[in-house]
């Protein structure tokens, strides 16, 4: 019952969501069914791992996984628990200057749920034996990557509309189907994910769509701002598939359902509508339906600039982890005052049962 | 002149200008779940300052909607407290603010829910509950910072010390409004003193006591705060957002 179950979108983002409700439905019935033949991973835990990959059931965290399943979760899991602390910091950049304070209440509390989601996403990780402090670690050392998007600027108040529609619409598009991952704690964790990105597209589309209804300087803010993101949020989805690295066991172990460039063409086909209904213009002069194919021909983005910024020569690299390891260094004092605040209050009450 | 519109403007000028502070940690916490907290309560005042200063616009009668007064005031047209405009400092000076600050509006909250205005009664209704939160948020930080590491117990106290002197202009009598701040110090005290004792700090003498927000004398740092806040606002006069 998955993967052909995605049918056009509509502008609001609407029908994204309806693929995640199917998703948790679909979880919940896997799981009365149980797990039929599978019952028990004692004697032969590889094969009992494989019955459960193909009844579409879920692998929990108390179940055997071959080693390279978890270590790609983890780093997976991983990446995108960083990508949710990373993406606070272009959004975060107008919460002080936005422009009204309905806007800015918005603004904040989606902030505020990409760190949740960053939260949730670790203890997800966790799940697979491996603690955030170390992740944490990983991130701020350079050793593991956040989505190279969050490497670009935002320049105006529009940018924020932008990243609401596009950058949230492409992570959605890629995280729709991490709904049906194979590991339940994932799985889990992206439906919920996915529900909170779906109001926040739908909240980006409503600040673009003011903007473009509204004075000429404001129309020319959001479509400048389209113009710069519109490639990067094509990238978003990886190099093309000949030469994506991960992605044929990942297929394989049902982490992932969609090749990049399915996804890519996915969102593209969603976006044009969406554009469209909105009266601002996607920047691809090559970007028309191809009836053969039902769907949009388009431009690929640079994928040369895409591994630059993945490399870490992108325009906010640097300053985006300067910012966050500052934010770590400076509240190491913090943290270390409320271990030992915690450890004198242990203290205290042992001293007191004895 | 203190009227019901430029009283409820000054609980709206505090909670908005304390929001605005508060926000500018996201993304800078000590912790992730610091993080959210600290959002949480930017946008429990944010949510007051909205409804308050919805509210005085109306009690004014001249037009102005909360976006009017929050963006097109200049810094002698603000009726904030002096507290919370000063810098957010470190985590613990931003406690001790956020600690001072929940402490005065907790009392001042449950006091005007049972005030004679039924909107003022009912954005007091639903922020204390809000500051009561806030007050357990902070008195909290106040204890694990003060009798937490040599460090954190040095920086809470000088954060105390700094950040004492600005308490004073949150209870000066106003004997015709709604609820008179006055009558809220005795609450205040007790909440402060018995934190302040359990996170072995000391409580500071009173000395000098800054003031002047309540009448648009504020510090140096309000028209940079106001300048950020308001510049994209200003730069499109009459636009919709």
């Amino acid at each position: 019952m998955y993967g052909n179950d995605f049918a056009a979108a509509d502008p609001s983002g609407g029908d994204l969501l309806g693929q995640v409700e199917a998703a948790e439905a679909a979880l919940r019935a896997a799981a009365a069914r149980g797990r039929g033949g599978a019952v028990t991973s004692g004697a032969d835990p590889e094969a009992y791992f494989a019955d459960v990959i193909d009844a579409d059931q879920k692998i929990e965290p108390r179940d055997w996984m071959p080693e390279a399943y978890r270590r790609t979760l983890i780093r997976q899991i991983a990446q995108h628990a960083h990508s949710e602390i990373i993406g606070m910091q272009p959004e975060g950049n107008w919460i002080s200057r936005a422009p009204s304070l309905k806007r800015k209440a918005i603004l904040l509390a989606k902030v505020q749920d990409e760190a949740g989601h960053g939260l949730y996403l670790y203890a997800a990780a966790e799940t697979l034996g491996v603690s955030r402090d170390e992740l944490v670690d990983l991130l701020i050392s350079g050793r593991q990557k956040y989505s190279s998007i969050f490497n670009y600027p935002t320049l105006t108040w529009a940018d924020v509309g932008v990243i609401g529609w596009l950058v949230d619409g492409a992570a959605i598009v890629n995280q729709v189907p991490l709904c049906r991952c194979s590991y339940g704690p994932y799985a889990r964790a992206m439906i919920r994910v996915c529900k909170e990105e779906s109001f926040h597209q739908r909240q980006g589309y409503e600040i673009l769509h003011t903007l473009a209804h509204g004075t000429p300087a404001q129309r020319a803010m959001a479509q400048d701002a389209v113009d710069r993101w519109w490639y990067p949020s094509l990238a978003m989805f990886g190099p093309p598939d000949g030469d994506s690295t991960h992605s044929a066991q990942s297929m394989a172990w049902k982490i992932k359902r969609f090749s990049n460039d399915e996804l890519r063409q996915r969102f593209v086909d969603m976006c044009v509508q969406q554009a469209q209904t909105l009266g601002l213009t996607l920047p691809d002069p090559d970007l028309r339906w191809n009836p053969e194919r039902q769907a949009y021909d388009f431009t690929h983005p640079d994928y040369d600039e895409l591994m630059r910024v993945i490399s870490g020569d992108g325009p906010c690299n640097r300053q985006r982890m300067e910012h966050r390891r500052r934010a770590h260094a400076e509240g190491a004092w913090v943290r270390e005052a409320a271990a030992a605040y915690a450890a004198k209050r242990v203290g205290r009450r042992e001293k007191v049962a004895a | 002149m203190h009227g019901p519109f430029e009283f409820t403007l000054r609980l709206g000028d505090d909670a908005l200008v304390a929001a605005q502070r508060l926000a500018e940690w996201t993304s800078r916490a000590p912790e992730m779940e610091e993080d959210v907290a600290l959002a949480n309560i930017a946008l429990d005042q944010l949510g007051a300052a909205r409804l308050l200063l919805t509210y005085a616009g109306e009690l004014e009668g001249a037009g102005r909607d909360e976006d009017a007064l929050a963006y097109l005031r200049d810094d002698r047209e603000f009726r904030n407290c002096l507290l919370v405009e000063l810098p957010n400092g470190d985590f613990a000076v931003t406690m001790a603010k956020l600690f001072f600050l929940a402490a005065y509006q907790l009392p001042l909250y449950t006091a005007l829910a049972g005030c004679a205005d039924e909107r003022l009664a009912a954005i007091g209704a639903k922020a204390r509950k809000e500051s009561a939160y806030h007050l357990d948020h902070a008195a909290l930080w106040v204890r694990r910072l003060g009798d937490g590491t040599e460090e954190s117990h040095r920086r809470m106290q000088a954060a105390v010390d700094g950040t004492w002197p600005y308490v004073h202009e949150l209870f000066a009598a106003d004997p015709a409004a709604p609820v008179d701040p006055a009558t809220l110090r005795g609450d205040f005290d007790t909440t402060v003193t018995t934190v302040l004792a359990e996170a072995t700090l000391t409580r500071p003498e009173t000395g000098w006591t800054p003031a002047g927000g309540r009448d648009g004398v504020h510090t140096e740092h309000l028209s940079y705060l106001l300048a950020e806040m308001q510049v994209l606002h200003r730069a499109h006069p009459g636009a919709r957002w």
